[in-house]
């Protein structure tokens, strides 16, 4: 016990938490005001709000499950290479060669289950009827989170460069490409053209926009891997703070009024 | 793939274990229905079920194919013969309406006891077909088997809730969540909860990712067109619906119109009811609508997109084997045809040779314009039309814009349904038929 009350006597102790062990009412409250972790949630709440019957804990599990992919996909990025070269022979040997090769196991079924969990969390949102007034806005955001983690996946399934992933993707993609007006075998893509030249061909229309090439190939892989790693990311770590802001500025978690 | 010894011999371990989680659940369901709830009469029902799931458990490791517990060979010749697009899918939506209609007693805890034992039941006897465990056991559609369960119980928990909160309103009673008004700290009492699900969550997915290796098949080519050829799991229901519409429609305007339409949902939603708490009765229109394109449009859709369409996307039975070589016969008739040749017996209206764009037009239009007018009443007629009649309190208390808004997006919606029907029916395949400007609906 002596050992443990001398750290929490010592200066470095006391410049990272400046206030006692929660141990006390007053304490638990400047816990959460100090901590800057902690301090996304209030400092008291409706008990029904956190029943487990009533949020099921979604929202929470799948911005766990963004930490975890976010935690190793960076492990594994510093492990594979996105070229035709290497992308396919560096996940075989994630899983038949290298220790911790399981963080790829642990990031595939963590993005299977981040879809899974993001579903849930809006279907209790919407059973319990708390898209509405005033959390209409946060729930906007919340579709578009849902589009984002839909996208992460999707570009996440090409990485591994086997026959699944460019199949997936291709047939995915392939729909860009009957994109009304902007797809080459769309609805009304005759419209653009200038002085009888097509705007919209294989080599500039919407699927070509996506994959940045006219099939699945290197451009495909890299542009992927770009957008699986830094741009979409990024857009879904800035759209959580928003959600997570506008969560308690629009009254905290919904409850009978 | 190998011999049937061989694959009961490979999935001997994994039903064994299978049984035995039945066992032990019930067990401690018994226990629990005695100790805790009173309930003796129920306990020794799952005791005894227990037991049968332990005999299982014991002929399932055997691996012998005389004694692994698996559904008679009749019984799946049967399944696979009933089975098709139109039987699955009436069935689904029939199995909503009566889990809906019925929900009072189906919420009940023992009934829903009952209802998931059988199923895993079901589903334990099925993983002795060699064609089942095949598509089922793959490694990325084992994640829609969990969605399955996950989304059946959490559907149960929340209409469970809601059936006691309507009874209460009914009363003239607040709902149950009001009950815990009272405030607590955040510290202790949320953290650690977030703690304890953030170790569950971390052991699971580890347990997971342990004993399930993630999917590499060969290195790819693009040469070598996989069959199928399926989109990941999660877009399979827009796959689906490639079978009824064109990828202009299927593939980048209905799910448009889904992203667009769930941001719409707050702003359409005009009732302030239901709030904060789960109730069906007070909202009973949103919640059909949502129940509606999410467990039936949505979910039921990717379950068919993944276990039952196989080879060149055509319909396979739960136990049939997946053959490239199966053929259907596609006899699907358009509209125009439909209706110029088939019913007035003339040919279809063609342009003379070397007619102008403008006469060219004209003659598509003349050609099409049985559907046009059908698409013209269904999406400009009938939203006025309903606004005066059946609709006419969401009109008044709507307004104009959001009303049309809500309208289209419900007939947008509708149009996978009904074309589905109408395919089951008359053959249709297309309702306007315009290849000359790729524009087929």
């Amino acid at each position: 016990m002596a050992i443990g009350e001398t750290i929490r006597n010592s200066q470095i102790w006391k410049s990272i938490f400046r206030h006692p062990m929660p141990l006390d009412r007053r304490n638990r409250i400047v816990v959460m005001l100090t901590n800057f972790f902690l301090h996304l949630h209030p400092v008291s709440i409706k008990k029904q709000g956190i029943a487990l019957s009533f949020t099921w804990c979604m929202g929470g599990v799948t911005f766990f499950l963004f930490l975890v992919e976010t935690v190793t996909g960076v492990l594994l990025m510093f492990y594979y290479r996105p070229t035709l070269e290497w992308a396919y022979n560096d996940i075989l040997a994630l899983r038949d060669v290298t220790s911790l090769g399981i963080l790829r196991e642990l990031h595939r079924w963590g993005a299977h289950a981040m879809v899974i969990t993001t579903w849930l969390h809006m279907y209790r949102v919407f059973l319990t009827g708390s898209y509405k007034p005033p959390r209409e806005f946060n729930w906007v955001i919340g579709v578009i989170l849902l589009l984002l983690t839909l996208l992460l996946s999707f570009t996440g399934y090409l990485l591994p460069w086997d026959q699944l992933a460019i199949w997936a993707i291709t047939v995915g993609s392939n729909m860009a490409r009957a994109t009304p007006i902007l797809g080459y075998e769309g609805p009304g893509q005759q419209l653009l053209s200038i002085g009888g030249i097509d705007m919209i061909t294989d080599g500039s229309d919407a699927r070509f926009g996506l994959l940045g090439a006219r099939f699945v190939g290197e451009e495909t892989l890299n542009r992927f891997y770009v957008l699986h790693c830094i741009a979409i990311p990024l857009a879904v770590a800035l759209l959580l703070a928003i959600h997570f802001w506008r969560v308690r500025k629009d009254g905290g978690i919904s409850g009978p009024l | 793939m190998h011999s049937p010894e061989l694959f009961l011999k490979d999935v001997s371990g994994f039903l064994g274990g299978y049984y035995a989680a039945i066992a032990i659940a019930n067990a401690i369901a018994a226990l629990i229905l005695w100790q805790k709830k009173n309930q003796p009469g129920w306990a020794l029902v799952w005791t005894v079920f227990a037991g049968v799931m332990m005999v299982l458990c014991g002929l399932a490791l055997t691996g012998s194919p005389s004694l692994v517990p698996a559904l008679p060979a009749a019984v799946r010749a049967a399944v696979n013969a009933l089975s098709g697009p139109v039987i699955y899918t009436l069935g689904t939506t029939a199995l909503l309406v009566i889990l809906f209609v019925f929900r009072k007693f189906f919420v009940q805890p023992m009934v829903a006891w009952t209802i998931l034992n059988v199923s895993l039941l079901a589903m334990g006897l099925s993983m002795a077909d060699a064609n089942f465990a095949s598509i089922v056991m793959k490694p990325d559609n084992v994640p829609i088997v969990g969605l399955v369960f996950l989304l059946a119980f959490f559907t149960w928990v929340a209409t469970k809730q809601a059936v006691v909160n309507d009874e209460r309103i009914a009363r003239g009673e607040p709902p149950m969540e009001k009950l815990d008004d009272e405030k607590v700290l955040v510290w202790p009492d949320l953290v650690y909860t977030e703690l304890i699900c953030m170790v569950a969550v971390s052991a699971f997915l580890l347990a997971w990712a342990i004993l399930l290796q993630a999917p590499l098949e060969e290195p790819a080519s693009s040469v070598k067109t996989p069959n199928p050829s399926k989109a990941p799991w999660y877009f399979l229901g827009l796959q689906e619906m490639l079978v009824y519409f064109d990828p202009w429609y299927a593939g980048v305007v209905l799910p448009s119109l889904v992203i667009f339409g769930l941001m719409a949902i707050p702003y359409l939603d005009y009732n302030k009811k239901g709030n904060g708490y789960y109730s069906i009765a007070e909202r009973k229109f949103g919640y059909l609508t949502f129940q509606f394109g999410f467990l039936e449009l949505w979910i039921t859709l990717i379950i068919l997109g993944t276990f039952l369409r196989g080879p060149n996307w055509n319909f396979f039975g739960p136990f049939e084997y997946w053959s490239p070589y199966k053929v259907e016969v596609l006899n699907n008739v358009d509209l125009p045809q439909m209706f110029w040749v088939n019913l007035l017996d003339r040919p279809l209206p063609r342009p003379p040779q070397g007619a102008g764009a403008l006469t060219q037009v004209g003659y598509i239009l003349l050609r099409e314009a049985p559907g046009l007018l059908i698409m013209g009443a269904y999406l400009v007629l009938l939203p006025p039309l309903l606004a005066v009649t059946i609709f006419r309190g969401f009109f008044k208390k709507m307004g104009f814009i959001r009303y049309m808004v809500m309208m289209n997006l419900m007939l947008l919606m509708l149009t996978l349904p009904l074309k589905m029907i109408l395919r089951w029916t008359v053959n249709l395949k297309y309702i306007i038929s315009i290849p000359e400007f790729s524009l087929n609906f």
